[in-house]
C-alpha cells in the first residue's frame, strides 16, 4: 500500500461535496480544481493493485492500474474539467456536483480492481447520473429520468446477480477477462452490455440524455457508456458475440439518427452508433483492435462531447432544439458554428482529426483478422456517420435556410470548453503519437498513408454528395443513394421493414393473449392488493383463526407424510 | 460482576418497570426509562465482545445448575439479537419524549415506559435464556406489554387492534406451550441443549413431528410469516409511532431469533430439514409472502400502512435466509435481522417526525415535505434506499448474502422472487418520494422541521444504516461466526 494509492475517484467525489457546501464565489474554484487534481492523482498510479481494504469478507482492490485504465480515467478526468468549465457560471450548483459524483463513479469504475468494487461505483454513476437528468429541470426530464432509474436498476441487479455468481461459483472476484461458457459469466455481459447501450435496449440513451439541461447532458454523453466499453475490454476481450452486437449499435445509431429531427437527440443516437464501433472492436480482440477500442473511445469522449456543447450552446442562446426551428446560426455564432463543425468531421473520422487515426484502428484490425464482411459494414457504416453526425448536425442547426435567429455566441467559459475540445481533436489527429503513446498495447500502425487518405476522401466526398443530392428528401424521407454501400440503401430499409412487420404481428399476438387472459388476472391480482382488497383489509379474527389451523394442519399432515 | 451482566441485562429493565408506574409526570419516567435502555445497551456490547472472544458464556441461574436450574446461555446468535434489541431501545426511548409527548395521554405515559421497559425485558429475556420454557415466559411478558402499548394509540382503532393482537398472540403462545409440553413428555427436560441431545433418540415419532409442527406454528404467528401476518397491519398502523418503531424493529426479529433457535439448536438441521419438509413449506410461505405484501404496499393510502406491508415482506426475506438450511442462508437471515430493525427503525421514526408535525401519516399529506422537512425526508429516503438495498446501506449488505446464498444452490426461483419483491420495494418508496419532493401541498400550510428531540435519533438510526452497509466488520463477523456456531451444532 503505497501512501499516493489515494483513489482519485474520491477526490472528486470530495470535490462535489465541497461544491455543494462552498459559498458561490468560491464554487468556480472547485470545479476546476477538482478534475485536475484527479487527473493528477490518475497519473500517480503505478501499474498493480494498489489499495486493498475488508468488505463483506473479501479483499476489495479499490485502486488498480493499468494503462488502459489509466486512459479511460483520463479521458474521463478531462471530460469532468471541460465539462464543469462549459457550465462554470450557468449550471446550477446541484447539477455541477452531481455531475462531479457522476464522474467521479465512472473514474472509481476505471480503477476497480475487483468485481464488487466495480458494481459499487457502477451503481453510484447510475444515481448520479439520474440526478443529472432530472437536473434538466422539466416535467420530460423527471419522467425520462425515472424511466432511466429504472432501467439501470434493473440492470444494477441483473449485473449483481451474475457478479454474484462468478463469486460463487469461482470464489474469485478479480476483475480479469471472463469466458462466456456458463450463466453467471452471460448475466454479468448482459448486465454490461444495458449501460452499453446495446440491442435491444439501447432506447434508454436517446430517451434520456436530451432531457439533461446544456449542461447535464455533455456530462450524460461521457460516462456510462464508455465505462461500459471499459468493462467489456477488462472482462470480454474477443467475445465473438460483441462483434454482431457492435454492428447491430452501429447501424441502429445511424438509421435513428437519420430519421431524428431534435439536435440533441440525433447526437444521442450517434453515441449508440460510436459505441457500437468500440463494441465491435473489442468483439474482435486483438490487440489492435483493443488498441482501437480504447483509442476511440478516447477520441470520442471529446469529440462528442464538443458537438454536445455546441448543440447545448444553441440551445442555451435560442432554447430551441429541433433542426426545423433553427437553421443559419454561423452568422451569429461563428465559434460555436467552428467547433461544432470540428467536431463533426472528428466524429466521421476525416483526415487530421482524432476520429480518423482511432476509428481507421478498428477497421484495420477487422482487415487483419480476414474478417471481410465486419470490414465491409464498419466502412459503410463510416459513410453513414458522416451523413448523420457529419454532415446533417451542423447542416440543419448552422446552415441550411435562414431561420430568421441571431443569437450570439455563448458566454467565454462556455467558448473555452469548446475551444479547448476542437484544438484537442485537432492536435490528436495530428499528431496521433500523442494518443497511441497512452494505449494499452504497443502500437505498430501508420494511419497516414496515402492509400488510406485517399480511400477516406473518397468515401467522405461521396456521402457527403449524395447527402446533397439528397437534400430535399433529407428533409421528410430517407431514400439514401449512395454508391458504395448497397447494404445501405437496399438491404437495411427492407430489413427495418421485415423487422418492423414481425415485430407488429408479435405485439399484436401478446396484445390479443394479454386481452383475453392476461388482463383479467392482473386486474384480478391489483383488486385484491388494493386498499380494502382480499389481501389488504382488516379480516375478522374469525378468519384470522381459519388460518393458523389451515397452516397448522398443513405442516403437521406434511411432516406426518414426511 | 461482569459475570451477572447476563442476567442483569433482563433484570435491570424488569425492575425498572414498577419503579416506573411508581413516577409522576412525563419526564421522570422517561428519564429513567432512557437510562435504563443506554445501561441495556451497555451490557449487550460488553457480552458482544465478551462472546465474541469466549464463544459462548453459561449463567446458572440462582446458582442452580444446568438439568435443573434455568440456565442462561449466550452465544454469538442470541448476543446479536440482545444488541439489535438494546440498540433500537436506546434510540427510540429518547425519541419517545417528544412523539409519546404528542400521542399518547400525560398520565398513561409513566404507564407506557413501564410497559416499554417489561417489553424490553421481555424480548431480552428471550434472547438470554437457554431454557425452553423460559423462553414462554418472557414471550408472554413481552407479548402482554405489547398489547398494551398498541392499546395507547389515539385512534380509537387501535383498541380493536391490540384486541385482536392479543387473540392472535395468545394461539400463538398456546400452540408454543403446547409444543413445549410435548417435547418436556418425551424427553423430561427443558434446557434447550438437553432438548439437543435427547431429541435424536425420538426424532422418528409423531410426538416429536406434532411437537415441532405447533412450535413452528406458533412462532411464526408472532414472526408475521404469511399468512399469519393478518394482525400486523392494524397493530402498527394505529399505535403511537414510538411504539411502531420500537416493536416494528425489534418483536418480528427475536421470533425470527426463536425459530432459529428451535430449528437449528433444539430440532437440529437433519430433523428440521431432513426428517421433516420444514423447508419447503417456510420458503413456499415466504416466497408468497414477499409477493403478495410488497404488492398490497405499493397501494396503501397510509404510509405506516404501506410500511407495515414492507415489514410482512422483509419477514419473507429473513424467513427464506434461514429456511436455506447453509451457513450463507443462516447468515444472510441473521444479517436481515439486524439491518431491517435499522432501516424500519429509522424509517418509522422519520414517519413518526411527519405525524408530529402534519398530524398524519397519509400519503396524500405528505405533498411537499421534501422541502417543508427536508431533513425528515431525507431520513425517509436513506431508510428507503436502504430497504430497496441500494449500495452502501445494510439493506444492500443483507441482500447480497441472501442472492449468494441462493445462487450457491441453484434456486433462480428464489432469486427472482427477491429481484421482484426489490423492484416492488421501489415502487412504493418511489411513490412517497415522488409525492413528499415532486408535488406542492394545495391544502396544507408550510410546516417547519421538528426539532431536535425527534430528529437527532431518527438520523441517529439513518447514519447507522449507512455505517453498518460500509463497515461490515461487525455484523458479518458476528452473523457469520453465530451461523456457522448453529450449523454446527446439528447432531
Amino acid at each position: 500500500m503505497l501512501e499516493l494509492a489515494f483513489p482519485p475517484a474520491f477526490i472528486l467525489i470530495l470535490g462535489a461535496l465541497l461544491i455543494a457546501v462552498a459559498r458561490p464565489g468560491m464554487r468556480p474554484v472547485l470545479v476546476l480544481a477538482a478534475p485536475l487534481l484527479t487527473l493528477w492523482a490518475i497519473w500517480q498510479l503505478p501499474d498493480g493493485v494498489l489499495m486493498t481494504v475488508g468488505f463483506l469478507g473479501y479483499p476489495i482492490e479499490l485502486v488498480e492500474a493499468s494503462p488502459v485504465r489509466r486512459l479511460f480515467a483520463t479521458a474521463f478526468a478531462i471530460m469532468a474539467f471541460a465539462g464543469g468549465l462549459f457550465g462554470l457560471r450557468q449550471a446550477k450548483w446541484q447539477e455541477t456536483a452531481a455531475s462531479y459524483a457522476y464522474a467521479a463513479g465512472a473514474v472509481g469504475v476505471s480503477f476497480a480492481g475487483d468485481l464488487i468494487t466495480f458494481f459499487l461505483f457502477w451503481e453510484f454513476m447510475a444515481l448520479f447520473s439520474t440526478v443529472v437528468i432530472w437536473c434538466g429541470g422539466t416535467d420530460a426530464a423527471r419522467r425520462a429520468g425515472v424511466r432511466y432509474a429504472l432501467m439501470h436498476l434493473v440492470g444494477g441487479v441483473i449485473l449483481k446477480i451474475g457478479i454474484e455468481g462468478v463469486m460463487i461459483h469461482t470464489g474469485s472476484i478479480d476483475v480479469r477477462p471472463l469466458v462466456l461458457d456458463n450463466f453467471d459469466t452471460w448475466v454479468v455481459l448482459i448486465g454490461v452490455l444495458i449501460n452499453a447501450a446495446a440491442p435491444p435496449i439501447s432506447a434508454w440513451l436517446a430517451d434520456a440524455y436530451p432531457e439533461g439541461s446544456p449542461f447535464g447532458s455533455v456530462f450524460l454523453t461521457a460516462f456510462t457508456t464508455k465505462t461500459a466499453v471499459l468493462a467489456l475490454i477488462l472482462l470480454f476481450p474477443g467475445a465473438q458475440v460483441l462483434i454482431w452486437i457492435g454492428l447491430y449499435m452501429v447501424f441502429y445509431g445511424i438509421i435513428y439518427a437519420l430519421l431524428e429531427n431534435d439536435m440533441r437527440r440525433i447526437l444521442a443516437y450517434s453515441i449508440v452508433n460510436q459505441v457500437g464501433f468500440m463494441v465491435c472492436a473489442v468483439g474482435i480482440g486483438t490487440q489492435m483492435a483493443i488498441n482501437g477500442a480504447a483509442a476511440h473511445a478516447f477520441a470520442h469522449i471529446i469529440y462528442k462531447a464538443l458537438l454536445m456543447m455546441s448543440a447545448g450552446a444553441v440551445l442555451y442562446q435560442t432554447g430551441k432544439r429541433k433542426c426545423t426551428d433553427l437553421g443559419g446560426l454561423y452568422q451569429s455564432m461563428p465559434i460555436t458554428t467552428l467547433c461544432g463543425i470540428v467536431g463533426a468531421l472528428a466524429i466521421s473520422a476525416f483526415p487530421f482529426t482524432s476520429g480518423f487515426i482511432s476509428k481507421s484502428m478498428i477497421s484495420q484490425a477487422a482487415a487483419d483478422q480476414q474478417m471481410v464482411w465486419v470490414w465491409y459494414l464498419l466502412t459503410a457504416a463510416s459513410a453513414g456517420v458522416f451523413l448523420h453526425a457529419g454532415i446533417k448536425f451542423p447542416w440543419f442547426v448552422f446552415f441550411q435556410k435562414d431561420s430568421g435567429l441571431r443569437p450570439a455566441d455563448p458566454p467565454w467559459n462556455m467558448r473555452a470548453a469548446m475551444i479547448l475540445f476542437a484544438v484537442a481533436c485537432i492536435a490528436i489527429g495530428c499528431f496521433p503519437g500523442l494518443l497511441y503513446s497512452l494505449l494499452p498495447y504497443p502500437v505498430d500502425y501508420q494511419p497516414y498513408t496515402g492509400e488510406h487518405l485517399v480511400s477516406q476522401f473518397q468515401l467522405l466526398l461521396f456521402a457527403g454528395l449524395a447527402f446533397f443530392v439528397m437534400l430535399p428528401a433529407m428533409q421528410r424521407t430517407l431514400t439514401i443513394s449512395l454508391d458504395l454501400d448497397w447494404t445501405y440503401r437496399m438491404l437495411l430499409p427492407r430489413l427495418a421493414g421485415w423487422v418492423e412487420r414481425i415485430w407488429v404481428a408479435l405485439m399484436e399476438l401478446i396484445d390479443t393473449r394479454w386481452q383475453r387472459s392476461g388482463r383479467p388476472l392482473v386486474e384480478r391480482l391489483t383488486r385484491w392488493s388494493e386498499p380494502g382488497g382480499a389481501l389488504a383489509r382488516t379480516s375478522p379474527i374469525g378468519s384470522m383463526a381459519l388460518w393458523v389451523t389451515v397452516i397448522l394442519v398443513l405442516v403437521v399432515a406434511l411432516a406426518q407424510r414426511g | 460482576m461482569s459475570v451477572h451482566l447476563q442476567v442483569l441485562i433482563v433484570v435491570i429493565p424488569l425492575l425498572a418497570a414498577p419503579l416506573l408506574v411508581l413516577l409522576r409526570g412525563a419526564t421522570a419516567p422517561w428519564a429513567l426509562a432512557t437510562a435504563v435502555s443506554w445501561s441495556v445497551l451497555a451490557i449487550a456490547l460488553w457480552l458482544v465482545a465478551e462472546v465474541q472472544v469466549h464463544g459462548q458464556l453459561s449463567y446458572a441461574l440462582g446458582g442452580w445448575a444446568a438439568p435443573w436450574g434455568i440456565e442462561y446461555r449466550l452465544d454469538a446468535a442470541n448476543a446479536m439479537v440482545q444488541l439489535l434489541v438494546a440498540m433500537v431501545a436506546a434510540v427510540v426511548l429518547p425519541y419517545a419524549r417528544l412523539s409519546a409527548g404528542r400521542e399518547v395521554d400525560p398520565e398513561q405515559q409513566p404507564g407506557m415506559y413501564a410497559a416499554m421497559m417489561l417489553l424490553l425485558a421481555g424480548l431480552l429475556g428471550i434472547s438470554a435464556t437457554g431454557d425452553a420454557f423460559n423462553v414462554f415466559v418472557f414471550l408472554e411478558i413481552s407479548s402482554l406489554s405489547t398489547y398494551t402499548l398498541i392499546a395507547l394509540g389515539r385512534d380509537r382503532r387501535a383498541l380493536t387492534s391490540a384486541f385482536r393482537y392479543l387473540i392472535m398472540g395468545t394461539i400463538g403462545a398456546t400452540f408454543f406451550l403446547i409444543g413445549v409440553g410435548l417435547l418436556y413428555a418425551l424427553t423430561g427436560t427443558l434446557n434447550m441443549a438437553d432438548l439437543a441431545e435427547r431429541l435424536p433418540a425420538v426424532a422418528s415419532t409423531r410426538t416429536a413431528h406434532t411437537a415441532a409442527a405447533f412450535l413452528v406454528v406458533g412462532i411464526c404467528l408472532k414472526l408475521a410469516l404469511f399468512p399469519l401476518h393478518l394482525w400486523l397491519p392494524n397493530a402498527y398502523t394505529y399505535a403511537p409511532s414510538a411504539v411502531t418503531a420500537l416493536v416494528a424493529a425489534t418483536a418480528t426479529k427475536v421470533a425470527a431469533y426463536v425459530l432459529i433457535r428451535f430449528l437449528y439448536t433444539i430440532f437440529g438441521i437433519h430433523f428440521s430439514f431432513g426428517e421433516l419438509p420444514l423447508s419447503q413449506i417456510l420458503m413456499v410461505l415466504a416466497v408468497i409472502g414477499m409477493l403478495v405484501a410488497s404488492a398490497v404496499a405499493i397501494r396503501q393510502p397510509d404510509a405506516k400502512r404501506l410500511l407495515a406491508y414492507s415489514s410482512i415482506a422483509q419477514v419473507g426475506y429473513i424467513t427464506l435466509g434461514l429456511a436455506l438450511g447453509s451457513v450463507l442462508g443462516l447468515t444472510a437471515a441473521l444479517l436481515h435481522m439486524f439491518n431491517h430493525a435499522l432501516m424500519k427503525g429509522a424509517l418509522f421514526m422519520a414517519l413518526g417526525c411527519i405525524a408530529w408535525r402534519v398530524g398524519s401519516t397519509r400519503v396524500d399529506q405528505l405533498k411537499g415535505l421534501g422541502r417543508d422537512m427536508p431533513w425528515t425526508m431525507a431520513a425517509f429516503v436513506v431508510g428507503g434506499l436502504s430497504l430497496i438495498g441500494v449500495p452502501l446501506t445494510v439493506g444492500f449488505i443483507s441482500k447480497w448474502y441472501l442472492i449468494l446464498a441462493a445462487l450457491e444452490q441453484g434456486w433462480w426461483v428464489l432469486i427472482a422472487a427477491i429481484v421482484i419483491s426489490s423492484l416492488m420495494a421501489v415502487v412504493y418508496i418511489w411513490r412517497i418520494v415522488e409525492i413528499a419532493w415532486f408535488q406542492q401541498s394545495e391544502s396544507r400550510d408550510h410546516t417547519r422541521e421538528v426539532p431536535l428531540g425527534l430528529l437527532l435519533p431518527t438520523w441517529l438510526l439513518a447514519l447507522a444504516n449507512l455505517w453498518f452497509g460500509i463497515d461490515t466488520r461487525l455484523t458479518i463477523g458476528i452473523a457469520d461466526q453465530a451461523a456457522r456456531a448453529l450449523i454446527g451444532s446439528a447432531p
